[in-house]
């Protein structure tokens, strides 16, 4: 390689931007769909006119919702050897925010899209992953290996910013010396929150939150919200700033100025897994997002107990007749109410549906009232092959845009074994936390397909100015309720602890139960549920929690 | 007539931002750093302009003429500066700067007089607050729509070089209408009127020959006659011969020169498969010019070769070409050799076939797409494929110039298990070239050649495998998928040699 080597590839750059496109026509939108939550299902809740049951079935548990907390409820309950229980959810298939599509290019994430190094206190997470043989060797290892298939390639992510890609997230062109300063401000405090324990050996900032130390002041900082607190270190960097909203949006769907303080650092400080064969801050993914561990407890529990998923049933009612539970189902495809009688209730769909569901129990359901949720919309973009790309760092999994009201994409062909996929598929995520939740869900519900389709690509145009030409499909997904929002006070207030605390038939699975949605926490929650539930059903089981 | 002048300021003041907003648009695009381009180069535009305007009171007679004239230099300058710029950047580069702020400055410095000296033919016919307000609104209205319509239809459509040579194309409009409409008053119409039309023409032609700009530029980079050229959806092939030497380069990296290659492939293949008289099948990864298989077909042992190779464009040219099967003894259309043409990867990963001898011979680490291909996870679905006594050989850069890569690719074999023996060889078009042997077993150089060689002799093979100070083991990462170390090692490593 010489300069001339140089020269050309600035050359076969240069020509095609310069000389540009001569064709002016804007094709038409590519086709697609639009899903959701099943929403008018979920309607129908406010105003429940089911049916009496036409048949009532006993089961000793019932899990109701199958997303991850549901499914790590299920996982431990079948490891332990206990196979009664059923699992009740509302879609046809079980995975809830960590569903996956699939079509002939590659499978791609409709949610949650990936899962950090677990941290040593992730133990049931460790589990998991070593018995899906990602995680290879001793579980418990404080520098584990894990398989590089699910080990995010590199490049990990890179930020289109003032019409170039950078690698890494971090803004870096043209930000000054007195802002660089902050950064590093900023990072020496996140490591000391890294580093801190309280006497008792908890971590500040521990993951699952549930173990985190008590302190005080650590507590205090769910009082303020993240910019705040940021504020009160004296980081008022304009790109600092931005880093940390990104953060938020990306992890919690809510901005810098809503976020509790507590959380937002929680993002920063509490990750600190590490691996023998990646450097700590390597994210595990894969094409279908983070549907692989999932389906993995899925099919865990299948190979152990059998099927225990009854899948397109509406939980509608539940009431506690203060010796068992009723929960009645309504079974769309059947048009039918069925009865389950259960002795023990793992509630692991979204606590917001509790006031519409639950009969008594009112002090849980005013905690539930004050829960507040996101609204996210996903788009899959199906692509005939990259688009043109602008100048600077190359394609990476996570390709996040500085400006406009998207987080940006990640490429599901990522981690392929191959050199450069043609075809490829681009998810798409945007919170839409610059409006209220409630004007968010307003918008989500009356926008049609094609004018996010037309957002999306005039959004995306900017960085690949040929997108139009290569997308031949998008989809879109939207979820009114897709994430708790950790306001201030809702993370160490009463009302969450309501769901954490062990109940005497009722027990809550959902990652809602700790303030914010992450893989760890629903898992985390779902497992803990299990082994409460296993505790007062007398059964002898090994805890995957210490 | 006043109107007809008034819009021409117009049409003026739209050209002159054109320019200005070209510059700097091409600067940040070569240069980067967009900020300081676009800063500096209004800033010199600015100047210059304020120097044409100084410059006008030395203009006193035929106004119009001058007037006319300046149209068509602005013309001319302005219209062929993207183009000009761009051909410079490609030729010479380091006066590039130079030629980008002169351009810049005797633009701004045309443009800065045209203002002028329009009011004051202008000056005749109004008053003076008329004449003012008139010009600077039509002044700035044309500024205001050429910054709208610059980045929302004319880059993406046109691009810089053809905006800029329309731009040209409407200067020397206006001057032919100035001319037209002043030209009861004009001395010497018909010579500036042949200047006029020249000027038009020479934009049109170039407007016209935008689209050829490309392999104009690119065949000054090569130094030698391009034989064959051509994109494909992998990579841009391009074969240059000068007298008896063929060259081939992809996207623009020298892949081998016709007159040394033999000591390459001869150090890629013989000191391995020499070993291995039981060698039946045989492996090609990358490779598609058929030279490595050309080396492998003189052992008659050797029942099958199989090449495995991205990109259709290759195999094909190497197995059609005249000159290119001359060079490989028509090796690609051998009854021996199976042509596959797919990514590597997925090719290892799908097939279960198991090999005697394999060559992996892909291009230099130089981007994270390639980086895969010399990971942790390829050699591991590489070592699926070997036979209990097979070896494999991978081209590994070179060892002098890049000599962290080139150990890196030696400790990546070693973190999969593999037994490595490291070694390298001449090749003066390249320098000093590096290549490992892995296998699961101890290797043991050859003590003869039973095939016939221009370089290897039995009695300077062990001097390959010596490796000098300069080029001894030094540490380095394994790389992966998750890490691409190899890939920030090379770019790191050819950057200072380059510099
Ligand atoms: C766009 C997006 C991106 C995300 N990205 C990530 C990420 O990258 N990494 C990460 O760790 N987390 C991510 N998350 C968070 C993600 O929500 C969690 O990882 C996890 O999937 C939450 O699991 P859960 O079981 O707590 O909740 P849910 O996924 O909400 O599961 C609840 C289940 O209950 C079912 N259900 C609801 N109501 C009823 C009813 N009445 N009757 C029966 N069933 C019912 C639902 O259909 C669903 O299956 C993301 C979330 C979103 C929305």
């Amino acid at each position: 390689m010489d300069r001339r080597e140089f020269l050309a590839s600035t050359l076969a750059f240069g020509a095609t931007s310069l000389t540009g496109c001569a064709n002016p026509s804007v094709p038409p939108l590519p086709p697609g769909a639009l899903y959701g939550a099943s929403l008018d299902l979920g309607h129908r809740l406010r105003e429940p006119n089911f049916p009496l049951p036409s048949e009532t079935r006993h089961v000793p548990v019932a899990i109701v919702g199958a997303g991850i907390g549901g499914l790590a409820a299920g996982w431990k309950l079948a490891k332990t050897g206990f196979a009664d229980f059923l699992m009740v959810e509302l879609e046809a298939e079980a995975g809830g925010n960590s569903r996956a599509g699939r079509n002939s290019v590659s499978a791609y994430p409709w949610g949650a899209h990936y899962l950090p190094l677990p941290t040593r206190e992730a133990t049931a997470v460790r589990e998991l992953l070593a018995e899906l043989g990602v995680l290879q060797g001793d579980p418990r290892a404080s520098q584990p290996r894990y398989d590089e298939r699910y080990l995010c390639s590199t490049p990990q992510e890179r930020l289109y910013r003032n019409g170039m890609w950078q690698e890494g997230v971090l803004p870096q062109a043209g930000v000054s010396a007195a802002e660089r300063e902050q950064y590093r401000r900023f990072y020496a405090l996140m490591e000391a929150f890294k580093l801190r324990r309280d006497q008792d050996g908890r971590r500040a900032f521990a993951l699952p939150m549930a173990l985190s130390s008590r302190a005080p002041d650590l507590l205090a900082l769910d009082t303020l919200t993240m910019r705040d607190w940021l504020l009160e270190q004296h980081l008022d960097s304009p790109h600092l700033h931005w880093y940390v909203d990104y953060a938020c949006r990306d992890d919690f769907g809510t901005g810098v100025g809503s976020v509790s303080a507590w959380a937002g650092i929680y993002y920063f400080a509490s990750r600190n897994g590490e691996a023998l064969d990646a450097a700590s801050d390597t994210v595990l993914t894969a094409p279908d997002g983070n549907a692989w561990l999932a389906r993995g407890m899925a099919q865990s529990i299948t190979k152990r107990v059998g099927d225990r998923l009854l899948s397109g049933a509406l939980a509608f009612r539940v009431a506690d007749t203060g010796k068992q539970i009723e929960v009645d189902l309504w079974l769309a495809s059947e048009q039918r109410t069925l009865r389950l009688v259960a002795d023990q209730l793992i509630w692991a769909a979204p606590l917001f549906l509790l006031p519409h569901v639950l009969v008594g129990h009112e002090a849980l359901k005013a905690a539930a009232c004050s829960y507040s949720y996101a609204p996210w919309l996903v788009a899959n973009l199906t692509l005939s092959r990259f688009p043109e790309d602008r100048t600077g760092a190359p394609p990476a999994w996570d390709n996040v845009l500085y400006s406009g009201p998207g987080l940006g994409y990640v490429v599901a062909t990522h981690q392929q074994m191959r050199q450069r996929p043609a075809a490829t598929v681009f998810t798409y995520y945007r919170a839409l936390n610059e409006m209220t939740p409630q004007q968010g869900r307003k918008l989500l519900l009356e926008t049609p397909r094609e004018d996010w389709a037309e957002r999306i690509l005039s959004e995306l145009e900017r960085p690949h100015p040929d997108i139009r030409q290569v997308t031949t499909r998008l989809d879109v997904f939207r979820n009114g309720h897709a994430m708790v929002r950790p306001l201030p006070g809702m993370l160490w207030g009463d009302a969450r602890e309501r769901f954490a605390n062990d109940g005497v038939r009722i027990r809550f699975a959902h990652a809602d139960a700790s303030g914010f949605s992450l893989f760890e926490e629903a898992q985390y929650r779902g497992v803990l549920a299990a082994e409460r539930t296993l505790r007062r059903l007398g059964v002898k089981f090994k805890s995957s929690l210490v | 007539m006043n109107h007809a002048l008034l819009f021409s300021v117009f049409v003026v003041a739209s050209c002159g931002l054109a320019y200005e907003l070209i510059a700097g648009a091409l600067s940040s695009y070569l240069l980067g750093d967009s900020i300081t381009q676009f800063s500096t180069v209004i800033g010199c535009y600015l100047f210059a302009m304020g120097i044409g305007s100084w410059l006008s009171r030395y203009v006193e007679r035929n106004l119009v003429a001058r007037f006319i004239q300046i149209e068509l230099m602005v013309g001319v300058l302005g219209g062929f500066s993207a183009a000009g710029l761009f051909f410079i950047f490609v030729w010479f580069s380091s006066p590039f700067k130079l030629a980008l702020y002169l351009a810049v400055f005797g633009i701004g410095v045309l443009v800065g007089l045209e203002i002028p000296l329009i009011m004051r033919i202008l000056k005749r016919d109004l008053a003076f607050k008329d004449l003012v307000s008139q010009v600077l609104t039509f002044d700035y209205l044309g500024a205001l729509a050429v910054s709208i319509l610059f980045p929302l239809l004319l880059v993406p459509h046109l691009g810089l070089v053809r905006s800029g040579l329309l731009f040209g194309l409407l200067n020397v409009l206006v001057a032919l209408w100035a001319l037209w409409l002043f030209r009861e008053q004009l001395q010497h119409a018909g010579w500036l009127r042949a200047q006029g039309l020249f000027s038009m023409l020479v934009l049109a032609a170039g407007f016209a020959a935008a689209g050829h700009f490309t392999s104009l530029a690119e065949a000054h980079l090569y130094a030698d006659e391009i034989v064959h050229a051509e994109s494909t959806p992998y990579q841009r092939i391009v074969i240059t011969r000068w007298k008896d030497d063929l060259r081939l380069h992809l996207n623009n990296n020298l892949q081998f020169s016709s007159r040394d290659e033999y000591r390459y492939h001869e150090a890629l293949v013989h000191p391995g498969l020499s070993t291995l008289p039981g060698a039946r099948r045989v492996l090609v990864l990358g490779g598609g010019d058929g030279l490595a298989i050309r080396e492998i077909l003189k052992y008659p042992q050797i029942e099958s070769v199989t090449l495995v190779d991205l990109d259709p464009a290759m195999t094909q040219l190497f197995s059609t070409a005249p000159q290119l099967r001359v060079l490989n003894v028509d090796a690609l259309a051998s009854p021996k050799v199976k042509v596959v043409n797919a990514d590597a990867l997925l090719w290892l990963e799908n097939n279960d076939d198991v090999f005697d001898f394999v060559v992996v011979d892909f291009p230099d680490p130089s981007n994270f797409a390639i980086g895969k291909l010399y990971s942790a996870a390829f050699y591991r679905l590489l070592e699926k494929h070997l036979n209990a006594g097979a070896l494999a050989v991978i081209q590994s850069t070179s060892p002098l110039y890049a000599r962290q890569s080139f150990w890196c690719v030696v400790t990546t074999l070693e973190s999969v298990g593999l037994v490595t023996t490291p070694y390298h060889a001449l090749v003066p078009s390249f320098g000093e070239w590096g290549f490992v042997l892995a296998g699961r077993r101890a290797y043991q150089p050859p003590a003869a050649y039973t095939v016939d060689t221009r370089f290897l002799t039995p009695e300077i093979t062990p001097t390959l495998f010596q490796f000098p100070k300069d080029m001894a083991r030094v540490d380095a990462e394994v790389n992966r998928l998750n890490n691409q170390v190899l890939v920030r090692y090379f770019e790191r490593e050819w950057r200072q040699v380059i510099r």
